[in-house]
């Protein structure tokens, strides 16, 4: 079926099985590969994504839930790579092989939306759903206060 | 004519040669090389000394990485040594990255060996451009080469202030014949050595755009998805494909054969479900009916093969290591003790799980794109599948989302590259995170045995230490237990200063494919010796700390081979790089300088400490831990010190080791991998468990000790003292030994 979903501020009307997860609706219909796959079930948060501006586990999320809606992929996070949680994450030299790294700023994101002054705690509860198996967490934390003190 | 008209000459006459119509750019040459001088007219043109730099007349450097970038910072840090060496500008260096090409030397990005092997290499490729750079100035000006120098991308000379861009050199070093040798830096004159340079991948790793083995796209392209067999071995009896052929976007079903014995880097074989997207890949997967003949590993169940490996170690087993007489020691001991340790297999799970993508070419040549670790070994591994030269495959690397080992093996690029002949189509294959864990080529399950004694004074009088684990040569051919290399990790390599040492390796078969991850056999022999010289610690009454630098004892140079122990050193001459026991208690007591050792802690808290020599680096890790009443762990913090020689780059060292720090979190904490009826019973990171957020330490904190001793290895040393640390802390918090990993299927209260 076609589903109409915008990704980036971009209208797209994309031919798929209603139930394919949206993260492969991203990756190899809309072309974009910055969103990651890692487990496929919803268990490590590399595929997060904004749905409306709210965070998804787009590999266990159907696309056609997000008919209509506004997706938001690391790239159309900012124009030029300059919002504050990108650039905290590059001052402090945040990713190792990278891989996670998508999932983790966005949803690094999505907390300071909801919540701009994050304690340690708080960090822990909205990150806990992202693996980085190089272990870059401390310095995740560091870079999402980091990014807090910084206005968007 | 004065220097400066001249020199604004020459800038027209480049732009009139390249008619580049960049007026800004002109005018930042003019200003630039205002100081050169000369009335001959230089040759144009690039100039690339070696494989690795290519100068072009625009003054750009091209540096080529032939090694793989799996988030060690490689790439960054091969762009610091041959700029330094080179004196190139930082911000007209750009790097590309190799194809697996026998020119470039050992590209094989494994065993912690970029920097502790190639780091002279990669010098020589910086200085011979720098060295004839300056002769080719040298020449410019009928000067003698001696009186300039080659700096900051630029020749000088400094009796007639005379200057040439590196750029305006380039088409006359062309013409000079390479030097027999060069002279490198000295490190005081380091430009880029030893600096926290930031990432060259920062941006691309933030804004999406770093490209991954799974991110290829090429036109015409079908998605993969393969099912295959079970257990190790097994062959493929009949395949129903029906329904699979009914799925949406299901394009064809491809039999990829069985695999082969000994597995070796070949495809396991299965069958291929190719579609116009992945999805469509995987739920036409899903539907196949296959039946299967498990073969003769479908008896494998870890729980047994866990009592066997014990007692294995129960049990007389080859002497690998010997001094003294153990026995007599032991019997005439004050104290003895004995205990047997265990870990389980365990799978690398890099985030990014194998993907790659391959062409065939209409003439019959291969193109593959592919996070691979070892492009050379792929690059013979897909020729062999496909029948063609390996000069005929093309292996592009790109960024590997982590790799710890796994993506050393290229099976999973084989099945691209065979698939992709099959389907006439270009093909990209992405394993599942089920195939990842259930599929992969596992770190050993392991059993040690160790036997130890005091004397009255509270001396180590006798060690006597018995390993039993499937080796990585059983993915190779017939093996029944520990190879010689896997016993110089940890085990043979003993540092301690003890006089009565016996080791010895017991038999062991594997029933899955075995491989390599982060630290290989380091990970269980550092678990055990690190473990039970705790135990011996409390045994004495002694402090942990202090009674580890006495067994470590004297400064000294040890050579397991004084003990009969055949030990190859990482491939290194042991001369130059020695088990030098003053930098293995170096960086103990800094770890425990750095922890406050000695501190009086909370209540069900406890501080634990551990050092290891691995792949030539030293590390020691403290860590403080709580347990709970109720026997919730939490690792409250690590401290690390390493010695690691001469650091390219110290901000991503302490990456390193902080990510070590997680890495041996998570094997001590939860990782296992289990077998019931020869299949694998973790799937995904529901059931194969690593350390999330939560869990993290509210700090890693890291040391790195200065030295301009050759570099040692760097991205594996930080895991080995992980996993003992955190059990000797656990002792000291609450005097229950660990013998076994995972923490998770140990009772702490």
């Amino acid at each position: 079926m076609t589903i109409d979903i915008n990704i980036n501020g971009k209208a797209l009307t994309l031919d798929a099985d209603p139930d394919m997860p949206l993260l492969w609706a991203i990756r190899d219909l809309a072309g974009m590969t910055g969103t990651k796959f890692g487990c496929g079930k919803a268990l490590c948060g590399a595929c997060t994504v904004h749905v409306d501006g709210q965070p998804v586990l787009s590999c266990a999320y159907p696309v056609s839930a997000a008919a209509g809606k506004a997706v938001t992929t690391i790239e159309g996070l900012s124009a030029d790579g300059n919002h504050p949680v990108q650039v905290a994450w590059r001052e402090l030299n945040v990713p190792q092989c990278g891989y996670c790294q998508p999932g983790q700023i966005m949803a690094a994101v999505a907390l300071l939306d909801k919540n701009p002054t994050p304690t340690d705690e708080d960090i822990d509860n909205a990150m806990s759903g992202n693996i980085c198996r190089c272990g870059t967490y401390t310095r995740i934390r560091a870079a999402i206060h980091k990014a807090a003190g910084v206005k968007s | 004519m004065n220097d400066a008209i001249k020199g604004i000459r020459l800038v027209t006459r480049r732009e009139f040669i390249r008619n580049t119509g960049l007026a800004g750019g002109g005018l930042i040459l003019a200003a630039h090389f205002s100081g050169c001088s000369t009335d001959q007219e230089l040759p144009g043109g690039d100039f690339a000394p070696n494989v690795y730099v290519n100068l072009l007349e625009s003054g750009d450097v091209e540096i080529v990485c032939h090694r793989s970038e799996m988030g060690q910072g490689i790439r960054t840090s091969v762009l610091q040594v041959i700029a330094d060496e080179m004196e190139a500008d930082w911000d007209r260096v750009k790097l590309l990255q190799a194809t697996g090409d026998a020119k470039y030397g050992d590209q094989n990005t494994d065993g912690s060996t970029s920097i502790r092997k190639q780091f002279d290499l990669l010098r020589n490729a910086g200085a011979v451009a720098r060295h004839m750079l300056v002769l080719a100035a040298a020449e410019v000006w009928g000067v003698p080469a001696s009186e300039c120098i080659g700096q900051n991308h630029a020749v000088h000379h400094a009796a007639s202030g005379r200057s040439l861009g590196y750029g305006e050199l380039a088409g006359q070093a062309a013409t000079l014949s390479l030097p027999e040798k060069v002279e490198f830096k000295s490190p005081e004159d380091y430009r880029y050595i030893g600096k926290p340079m930031d990432t060259v991948d920062g941006m691309a790793f933030t804004v999406g755009s770093a490209a991954f083995g799974i991110d290829t796209v090429l036109p015409g392209m079908l998605y993969a998805s393969i099912e295959r067999c079970p257990v190790v071995g097994g062959t493929l009896v009949s395949v129903d494909d029906t329904a699979t052929r009914a799925i949406a976007g299901v394009v064809d079903v491809i039999q990829l054969g069985d695999g082969t014995s000994p597995p070796v880097f070949n495809p396991l074989g299965g069958v291929a479900v190719l579609a116009s997207n992945t999805w469509s890949a995987q739920k036409g997967r899903e539907a196949l009916n296959i039946k299967w003949d498990l073969g003769a590993n479908a008896s494998y169940d870890s729980d047994a093969y866990r009592e066997q490996l014990e007692s294995s170690v129960h049990n007389e087993g080859s002497v690998v290591l010997s001094r003294g007489d153990v026995d007599a020691a032991l019997s005439g001991a004050a104290k003895t003790l004995e205990a047997t340790y265990y870990a389980p297999h365990l799978s690398q799970a890099p985030m990014e799980p194998p993907a790659a993508v391959a062409r065939i070419n209409a003439d019959g040549t291969c193109e593959v794109w592919a996070c691979t670790q070892d492009p050379q070994t792929a690059q013979g591994v897909v020729a062999g599948a496909l029948g063609i030269e390996p000069a005929q495959v093309t292996i592009n690397v790109t960024l590997l989302g982590g790799a710890f080992g796994r993506k050393s093996k290229p099976d999973f690029i084989a099945e691209a590259a065979l698939l992709a002949k099959k389907a006439g189509k270009p093909v990209k294959v992405t394993w599942t995170r089920e195939d990842d864990i259930r599929h992969g080529y596992f770190h050993s399950v392991s059993a040690q045995y160790l036997r130890g004694s005091i004397d009255a004074d509270g001396k180590v009088t006798a060690w006597h230490q018995r390993t039993a684990f499937p080796s990585i040569n059983s993915t190779f051919g017939p093996s029944d237990g520990p190879g010689g290399g896997e016993l110089g990790l940890g085990c043979i390599d003993n540092p301690y200063a003890i006089e009565n040492m016996k080791i010895e390796s017991c038999k062991a078969a594997a029933h899955v494919r075995i491989g390599w991850l982060r630290s290989v056999s380091n990970v269980y022999h550092a678990f055990a010796a690190s473990s039970f010289a705790d135990e011996l610690a409390h045994l004495a009454g002694r402090d942990a700390k202090d009674f580890l630098l006495e067994l470590i004892g004297p400064d000294r140079h040890v050579n397991p081979a004084d003990s009969g122990a055949e030990y190859d050193n990482y491939g290194h001459d042991i001369a130059e790089h020695p088990i030098d026991t003053a930098r293995l208690k170096g960086v103990l007591a800094e770890a425990a300088k750095m922890a406050d050792w000695g501190r009086t802690l909370p209540a069900g808290h406890g501080l634990g400490i551990a050092v290891h020599r691995s792949f030539l680096g030293y590390v020691a890790t403290a860590a403080e831990v709580s347990v709970s009443d109720t026997g919730e762990l939490k690792v409250e913090e690590l401290w690390t010190a390493v010695d690691a020689g001469t650091v390219v780059n110290p901000d991503r060292v302490r990456a390193q080791m902080e990510g070590a720090g997680i890495f041996g979190m998570s094997l001590a904490m939860h990782g296992q991998i289990t077998a019931k009826a020869g299949a694998i019973v973790q799937g995904n990171f529901n059931s194969y468990r690593v350390i999330r957020m939560s869990e993290a330490p509210k700090a890693i904190n890291v040391h790195i000790i200065p030295s301009q001793a050759k570099p040692c290895g760097v991205g594996e040393p930080g895991v080995p003292p992980v996993a003992p640390a955190i059990c000797n802390a656990i002792f000291a918090a609450t005097g229950k030994r660990v013998r076994e990993l995972p923490l998770r299927n140990v009772k702490l209260a």
